[in-house]
């Protein structure tokens, strides 16, 4: 049960750099978001399959785009204008009509919730490789083997503020890289 | 890729944002465009010379109210559509009153004049230069402008490329008004007007190729 008041409140913590509150939030919007485009995709002739894609692009923008969410408006239209809009760019994209997008009421986004989640497209490993080596290990220690940075630190030789950086930095190229893959 | 891991990923080394940056951007790329029209007005083609002359400034004052106007109420909606979603929350059809209000002007001051005089009204000496020197000075700003709105996310490309052109227009024309020697209320209404109507024409169809995120 994720109501938008909810939902605002986590939005405001992430903004101010809470990371449980971020992961919360992109968490029950995955599941808005995956019920909204399978719905559309349903609606516009597609499969359900694209849908996982969308998700996870439309959850890139909202992370990387979090700055232009103005706080004393309701979430659910900025979220659902971001879906909507990402929504009308796949379909342009693969050459499909978008005149079977309607324009509806955003509430209508938040009425359902599917976690259950499918696998994108997007290879994780592959754009993995893409990355310098040292933001490649720091990712995967800490982020896919759970690793704290401490210990990210000791098993890779670095300094824990390097790990840091590293993930830091890493998180943005790989926003980058799948933001391009998605868009391929 | 799982969602959850991608979810993981994003959520680690969360940095706090600042949601008010984008609004102040566009605010600066717009004072930036009105800096450099006002230069390119003062040092390219120079303020008028009649500036002491009481009817001289009735008039600037007269274009001032009516470029300025439009900059203020199309800068209002521009930093509302520069976000996700800004177009279902604000209309801009607000945008067109100072439009209206000049041709209301200028069709009364047509219909109180005798008809030999409407040509002289209407082209006045200088609407060539007019017509070609609003849209040029507005290049500045609108590329100014339209730098900052990239940084946001509008979700409606040919309407946020509109407002932005439609402030670069006016921004030009209120910088534009220091030289022009054409006073009159028809003058005004077609051709300052008009070339603004043309700047944001320019912007609704730039706007898809140049905002496209």
């Amino acid at each position: 049960m994720t109501k938008e008041s909810d939902l605002k409140a986590l939005m405001a913590a992430s903004l101010e750099g809470d990371s449980n509150a971020h992961r919360s939030l992109l968490t029950a919007l995955s599941g808005h978001l995956r019920s909204y485009y399978k719905n559309k995709l349903a609606r516009a002739g597609r499969t359900a399959e694209e849908a996982e894609d969308l998700v996870q692009e439309a959850l890139i923008v909202i992370h990387t785009q979090r700055h232009t969410y103005d706080p004393e408006q309701p979430l659910t239209p900025w979220v659902y204008a971001i879906a909507r809009y990402k929504l009308i760019d796949h379909l342009r994209r693969t050459r499909s009509t978008t005149a079977d997008v309607p324009l509806e009421n955003a509430e209508y986004m938040l009425a359902s919730n599917d976690n259950a989640a499918a696998e994108s497209q997007l290879d994780l490993a592959k754009l993995f490789e893409r990355l310098p080596e040292r933001m490649r290990l720091s990712l995967q220690y800490v982020k896919l083997d759970g690793l704290s940075v401490t210990e990210a630190a000791d098993r890779s030789g670095m300094s824990p503020s390097a790990v840091k950086v590293n993930i830091h930095r890493g998180l943005k190229i790989l926003t980058a890289l799948i933001a391009r893959e998605t868009k391929a | 890729m799982k969602t959850n891991e991608l979810i993981s990923m994003l959520s680690s080394q969360v940095d706090p944002v600042d949601t008010r940056e984008v609004v102040r951007n566009v605010r600066i790329a717009i004072l930036v465009g009105a800096a450099a029209s006002l230069l390119a007005v003062v040092f390219v083609l120079g303020v008028r010379t009649d500036l002491n002359e009481m009817h001289a400034q009735v008039f600037l004052v007269a274009k001032l109210a009516f470029s300025l106007s439009v900059v203020i109420l199309a800068s209002h909606y521009l930093v509302k559509y520069i976000r996700p979603g800004g177009e279902f929350r604000v209309r801009f059809a607000l945008t067109v009153l100072p439009f209206l209000a000049v041709m209301i002007l200028a069709a009364i001051s047509l219909a109180t004049a005798p008809r030999s005089h409407w040509e002289t009204m209407v082209f006045g000496s200088y609407w060539l230069e007019c017509l070609i020197a609003i849209p040029t000075v507005a290049v500045v700003p609108f590329a100014a402008i339209m730098s900052a709105v990239r940084l946001a996310a509008p979700t409606d490309l040919v309407r946020t490329g509109a407002l932005a052109g439609l402030v670069a227009g006016g921004v030009s024309a209120t910088a534009y008004a220091l030289h022009c020697m054409d006073d009159l209320l028809p003058f005004i209404a077609l051709w300052y007007g008009g070339t603004i109507v043309l700047c944001t024409v320019a912007g609704a169809v730039l706007g898809p190729k140049l905002l496209r995120w």
